[in-house]
């Protein structure tokens, strides 16, 4: 029963990750059915941002000030690079998915290399808030609290989205867009905009993923590519664009990954969870949610 | 707008990723242009003025983290012989090629280094892998290859100097601290490649031999960033040291998280052989702070000579850098293989090899020496602690320099191996 919990725990919190950084990939790739490779390189932005907010901006013992507010500020960050990517490349390549792959995959080498010769290769250490040390153990379960806080980011976050897109006039359009793009278009939403402003959000939350990674993992040039193919796999998973679907998958891939490593290694299971998602997609090639469209395309 | 049919789209997807692996392999060469000092000392004239040798380390790819601070090194030493006046009278230009961290890319700059560079050596490569994939090219060419890192042994090739420790000088006085500080069962964490498999298989024997009881032994792959499963296995297990053998960024989330699971060092430690100050900076102090690392040399290291080359190092790249075991053996690979030529009167590949035999060198490590035989160097094993400043305090050093021993022929429970 121990083992049961406590896997299905850090399942969860693998789920969280996964969600957290697949979520700005679904908002982009359901709107624009555009392949961002850079989605990764998004990642590290947010991550490097704590990281000069720690070293440059504040002194060490301001750790908690300076990492609360990376959380909004990597989102800009990431927002606005997401905002040039998509102003001086994506804008102009529409309809033009395998382009547009192969150009944002340009635009994730430049990026790496471009935080390789500011920041140097070597991994860079960014201090976890004093408040995040140690954890609980509830029900034989132990929960370290920087865990326990990505699951309440990643929740936050679903929240926010799901207010933007019901409750707020630019969400509704959004959903015009994802919809039907002609229809909304003639019906006078401006789609360029709409796009912009998606893509903004979208790279914005991939700048508050690299935040939360940095509790967790390396903080270097090539942190996004450690992320970002489990990111495109929840996003096939889940149903291309789908909220719900991306939640779902990632909860599937984290604990289906996290009992089948406890009961094998990380290596098999990494390769069962991939054969188990090609049987998936034999079965459902549209992904776990498919939203039934009225445009004739 | 029509939309991309989603067989189509994972189509594209894959072909992305399998285009990503192979561009990554071969589209690296113009990395030669951002290394700082190789656009510096190169001269255009072919004529014999120079004498160029090859840097061949992952420049790109998850294993720069670690293999860009060993060419900061190599170049370091290159300057200091070039400004004593070089080798033969002339100066030492390095050709710096990418090896991606991808070992087929190694093994392809190695030959485009040997046969269209035609350098007079290569200093290159970190993992295993790459060493075993440029294996057969230096073989094949005759050429020359200085290897700086720790690894596995049961190898000698007699076209590669092996600068870095081998099995008997890193990680069997590791296991041997663990024994004597207690401990009577151990834990194997490693990535999943040449080095930890092999390393895991010596370390089994010893236990076998030593009573030390092996309580699991678990691979992840490069990269791996979820290690929640691996730490839960360590919990349930509860051995009295964990052996690591994790490589690169692994390590990080490795030890980040082990903390955040409220693992301390005093509850488990573990035993590194790939962490040294440059990976404790990244990993972060704090998170790995009291536990042991087994190496040759830290930046705290006291020697005069040590104090000269952190000094020079620094001067070079940096008041805020590191020196680290790799680097050094970088640093002073190179030097070797100067002071070999120098002696020899020639770069012939084997008159330095000849000229090479029993060589001696002050190292920033103590003096280390050539063997005569299997072209690895004598080292002094140490082990040491991290301390929270992100230093290394030496605990233990073996009594002087201990004979390389690459297939553990002096160790009864190595039969077999």
């Amino acid at each position: 029963m121990d083992v049961f919990l406590s896997q299905l725990f850090i399942g969860l919190s693998v789920a969280s990750v996964l969600l957290l950084v697949a979520l700005g990939l679904t908002f982009t790739f359901g709107q624009m059915n555009v392949i961002n490779m850079a989605h990764g390189e998004f990642v590290m932005a947010g991550a490097y941002t704590v990281y000069v907010l720690q070293t440059s901006v504040f002194s060490a013992s301001m750790a908690t000030l300076a990492f609360g507010l990376a959380l909004p500020l990597a989102f800009l960050v990431g927002g606005v690079l997401g905002l040039i990517l998509e102003f001086t490349l994506i804008r102009r390549l529409h309809g033009r998915p395998l382009d547009t792959l192969l150009v944002t995959w340009g635009v994730s080498l430049i990026l790496q290399q471009v935080a390789r010769d500011i920041f140097g290769a070597p991994n860079v250490q960014v201090k976890a808030p004093p408040f995040l040390d140690g954890g609980i153990t509830l029900a034989g379960v132990s929960m370290p609290y920087t865990r326990l806080f990505i699951i309440g980011l990643v929740v936050v976050a679903l929240v926010a989205i799901w207010f933007y897109l019901s409750k707020l006039p630019a969400g509704r359009r959004m959903r015009a867009v994802v919809q039907n793009r002609d229809l909304a278009s003639a019906s006078g939403v401006r789609t360029p905009r709409v796009d912009r402003l998606t893509f903004f959000i979208g790279s914005g939350l991939a700048g508050v993923a690299g935040v939360a990674v940095t509790l967790l993992g390396s903080i270097g040039p090539t942190l996004g590519t450690n992320y970002i193919i489990d990111a495109f796999l929840v996003v096939i998973v889940g149903g291309l664009g789908q909220l719900r679907g991306a939640i779902i998958a990632a909860i599937a891939l984290g604990v289906a990954n996290a009992y089948l490593e406890y009961w094998t290694d990380a290596s098999l299971a990494k390769a069962a969870v991939f054969g188990l998602i090609v049987v998936f997609l034999q079965f459902r090639p549209q992904g776990l949610v498919v939203t039934r469209r009225r445009g004739l395309a | 707008m029509a939309r991309l049919g989603l067989t189509r789209l994972l189509a594209i997807l894959v072909a992305a990723i399998v285009a990503a692996a192979a561009i990554a392999g071969c589209g690296s060469s113009s990395s030669e242009s951002d290394a700082e000092t190789s656009g510096s000392t190169a001269s255009a004239d072919a004529g014999g003025e120079t004498i160029r040798v090859g840097i061949l380390h992952s420049l790109s790819g998850t294993m720069a983290i670690s293999e860009v601070t060993v060419r900061d090194s190599e170049l370091l030493a290159i300057e200091e012989i070039n400004r004593a006046g070089g080798v033969l009278g002339k100066q030492i230009e390095p050709v710096i090629e990418d090896g991606a961290s991808d070992w087929p890319t190694f093994a392809e700059k190695a030959q485009k280094l040997i046969s269209e560079d035609r350098v007079a050596a290569t200093f290159g490569g970190w993992t295993s892998a790459s060493r075993k994939a440029m294996l057969p090219v230096f073989e094949s060419n005759r050429a020359l290859l200085f290897y700086p890192v720790q690894y596995e042994g049961l190898e000698q090739s007699p076209y590669i100097f092996y600068s870095g420790a081998t099995t008997n000088q890193q990680i069997i006085p590791g296991l041997e601290y663990l024994k004597e500080q207690g401990a009577r069962s151990l834990f194997l964490v490693g990535s999943d490649y040449v080095f930890p498999r092999t390393a895991n298989k010596e370390i089994k024997a010893w236990a076998e031999a030593n009573d030390v009881e092996i309580l699991g032994e678990e691979y992840t792959p490069l990269g791996h960033t979820e290690y929640g499963t691996l730490i839960s296995k360590l919990q349930d297990a509860r051995p009295d040291a964990v052996f690591n053998t994790l490589n690169g960024d692994s390590n990080v989330a490795f030890f980040k998280q082990l903390k955040g699971a409220g693992v301390t060092a005093r509850d488990m430690p573990v035993m590194s052989v790939s962490v040294a100050e440059e990976e404790v900076a990244g990993i972060g102090p704090e998170n790995v702070a009291g536990h042991p690392v087994a190496w040759n040399y830290y930046q705290t290291t006291d020697t005069p000579e040590n104090r000269r080359f952190v000094e020079a190092f620094r001067a070079r790249y940096g008041a805020d850098r590191v020196t680290s075991d790799p680097m050094e053996a970088g640093y002073v690979q190179v030097h070797i293989w100067a002071l070999a030529a120098e002696k020899a009167g020639s770069t012939d590949p084997e008159k330095v090899k000849e000229a090479a035999r029993g060589l001696t060198f002050d190292a920033p490590e103590g003096r280390v020496r050539v063997d005569d035989v299997n072209q690895h160097l004598f080292k002094t094993a140490r082990i040491g602690v991290v301390e929270p400043d992100g230093q290394i305090r030496e605990v233990w050093a073996s009594d002087g320099p201990i004979a390389p021993d690459p297939y553990l022929r002096t160790y009864d429970w190595a039969e077999g191996l």
